[in-house]
């Protein structure tokens, strides 16, 4: 009963947390999307050595596996983990960008 | 109208039509492009004068864009990461051909004679291979292993005797494929070792090396025996240290065997790894501040520059050739992708993508020369590239 109520609890914090992210960061982090992590999945993300990450790519993924590859990594892939250079709720506020495909 | 003054008229006029003409007719020897890799332009440059001459627009995705020319240093042939091939002709700044030859690219080469172009694929995995004049197919190499599945093509390169080469990065091979007029392309296999990521091709066309991400050590090919198959080097030198994560793939580069040494990016390690060029053994680490992406020897070899993977892709060091260590260190800017020198190296350029600049440098006193404003450069090719293996 009480994990039912803590956990909607806990991830809408986490999408109050992505909000706050002030705009001077957002406009370091959208760089940072299309020219860091698009030398490896294109900077329309339609895939190069990484996979594409369109939406429907990631439709069927959660947001905490995703978010989690992207600070920690994937082991024995090129995917490095971006942990010294984000915390939880900018990987968080990436994801989503890329879930609404504002790149385009 | 005496006949006299006719002819002065005459002669007026045609010396006019002339000093027209000259200011058109131009080589291009000095000539190059900036990759504005986000914009999907190219800038054409002129090195002379270190100045724009000219822009070409809608290439598509660049990022991770390359050029090579036509040896008659006229044409550039731009490979763009959204599979597109296009034939630019420099001295109009304009496009001859394009061609969306694959969905998914990183790369290309032109062959010895100059007559094809060969694109590395990621999406269809393998090399296609088009007339260089037309860009009409000339073959199609799927990079099919295992049980129909296609690997992702990297370090393709031309080799003496109109061969391609190239590796294939989940499959772990190197294929060598040789270009015969009116025939089939002739294929042969080697096995690499894990994740081939890049490779380079020696100056004198010998060596074919293959950097490895999926374990240590690099693949080498000699071209002139390859009865003897691929060499693994350096297979245990870096097991013992830390792996640090690499947030970008070291580019290798045949312009780095200068005299004696290999000069390779250490995959993982804030290091250059200086290699023996017969023995193959490690005969120096030298220290930097960062992980290396591209390692560049001047022309004349007196130095090597290399740039940094981030977080410390602000920085340039220098290498000094004789004595094997760092002599300068520079910080062009914010995000430094690449650099170029001229063709005898007095001069060096190096776009800042984050800054939207390129900054040309004297490699003697290390002085800004000029500044240019570009948006988002990445990749800077000049025309002398046209003459050089692998290049």
């Amino acid at each position: 009963m009480q994990i039912g109520v803590l956990l909607p609890a806990l991830l809408s914090a986490a999408v109050a947390g992505a909000a706050d992210i002030p705009q001077e960061r957002q406009t370091e982090l959208a760089n940072l999307l299309k020219q860091d992590c698009g030398s490896c999945h294109g900077l329309r993300f339609k895939g190069g050595l990484g996979p594409a990450l369109l939406p429907e790519n990631l439709s069927g993924k959660s947001d905490a596996a995703l978010v989690d590859t992207i600070l920690n990594g994937r082991p024995g892939t090129a995917m490095p983990p971006w942990r010294d250079f984000l915390s939880a709720a900018e990987a968080s506020w990436l994801l989503q960008q890329l879930r609404n495909d504002t790149s385009q | 109208m005496s006949r006299l003054d006719f002819s002065l008229i005459f002669f007026a006029l045609l010396s006019l039509a002339g000093a027209a003409e000259s200011a058109e007719l131009r080589g291009t020897g000095d000539l190059g492009v900036i990759v504005e890799r986000a914009a999907g332009s190219l800038q054409i440059v002129d090195t002379t004068h270190r100045a724009r001459i000219g822009q070409v627009k809608e290439l598509g995705d660049l990022s991770h864009a390359t050029v090579v020319y036509s040896r008659d240093e006229r044409y550039a042939y731009l490979f763009g990461r959204d599979g597109a091939l296009t034939k630019i002709d420099l001295l109009n700044a304009s496009i001859v051909k394009r061609l969306e030859q694959a969905h998914n690219s990183v790369g290309g080469a032109i062959s010895q004679d100059g007559r094809m172009i060969a694109t590395s694929n990621y999406t269809p995995g393998g090399v296609r291979v088009f007339s260089a004049e037309t860009l009409e197919p000339v073959a199609d190499i799927r990079a099919e292993y295992g049980e129909g599945q296609f690997s992702k093509v990297v370090g393709l390169v031309d080799a003496p005797g109109q061969r391609f080469v190239f590796s294939l990065f989940d499959a772990g091979e190197i294929w060598v494929a040789e270009m015969k007029a009116g025939t089939a392309p002739g294929i042969r296999k080697f096995k690499a070792g894990k994740q081939p990521y890049d490779a380079l091709i020696s100056p004198d066309g010998r060596y074919y090396i293959a950097g490895l991400f999926g374990e240590e050590g690099l693949a080498v090919l000699d071209l002139w025996d390859l009865q003897s198959g691929v060499k693994r080097i350096l297979p245990d030198f870096a097991k013992t240290d830390e792996k640090l994560p690499v947030f970008k793939m070291p580019h290798l580069e045949g312009r780095a065997l200068v005299g004696d040494h290999w000069f390779l990016p250490a995959i993982g390690h804030h290091e250059l790894w200086v290699v023996d060029r017969r023995s193959w053994q490690i005969v120096k680490r030298i220290p930097l501040e960062g992980q290396p992406v591209f390692v560049i020897a001047r022309p004349d070899e007196r130095q090597i520059w290399v740039n940094f993977a981030l977080p410390d892709n602000s920085q340039l060091h220098v290498i000094d050739t004789r004595e094997l260590r760092v002599v300068k260190k520079l910080n062009p800017g914010k995000a430094v992708l690449h650099m170029e020198f001229t063709p005898k190296g007095e001069e060096i350029w190096v776009s800042v993508r984050d800054d939207d600049k390129v900054v040309v440098y004297d490699t003697e006193t290390f002085e800004e020369r000029a500044r240019l404003s570009a948006d988002k450069p990445s990749g800077i090719f000049f025309t002398a590239r046209a003459h050089r293996l692998g290049l």
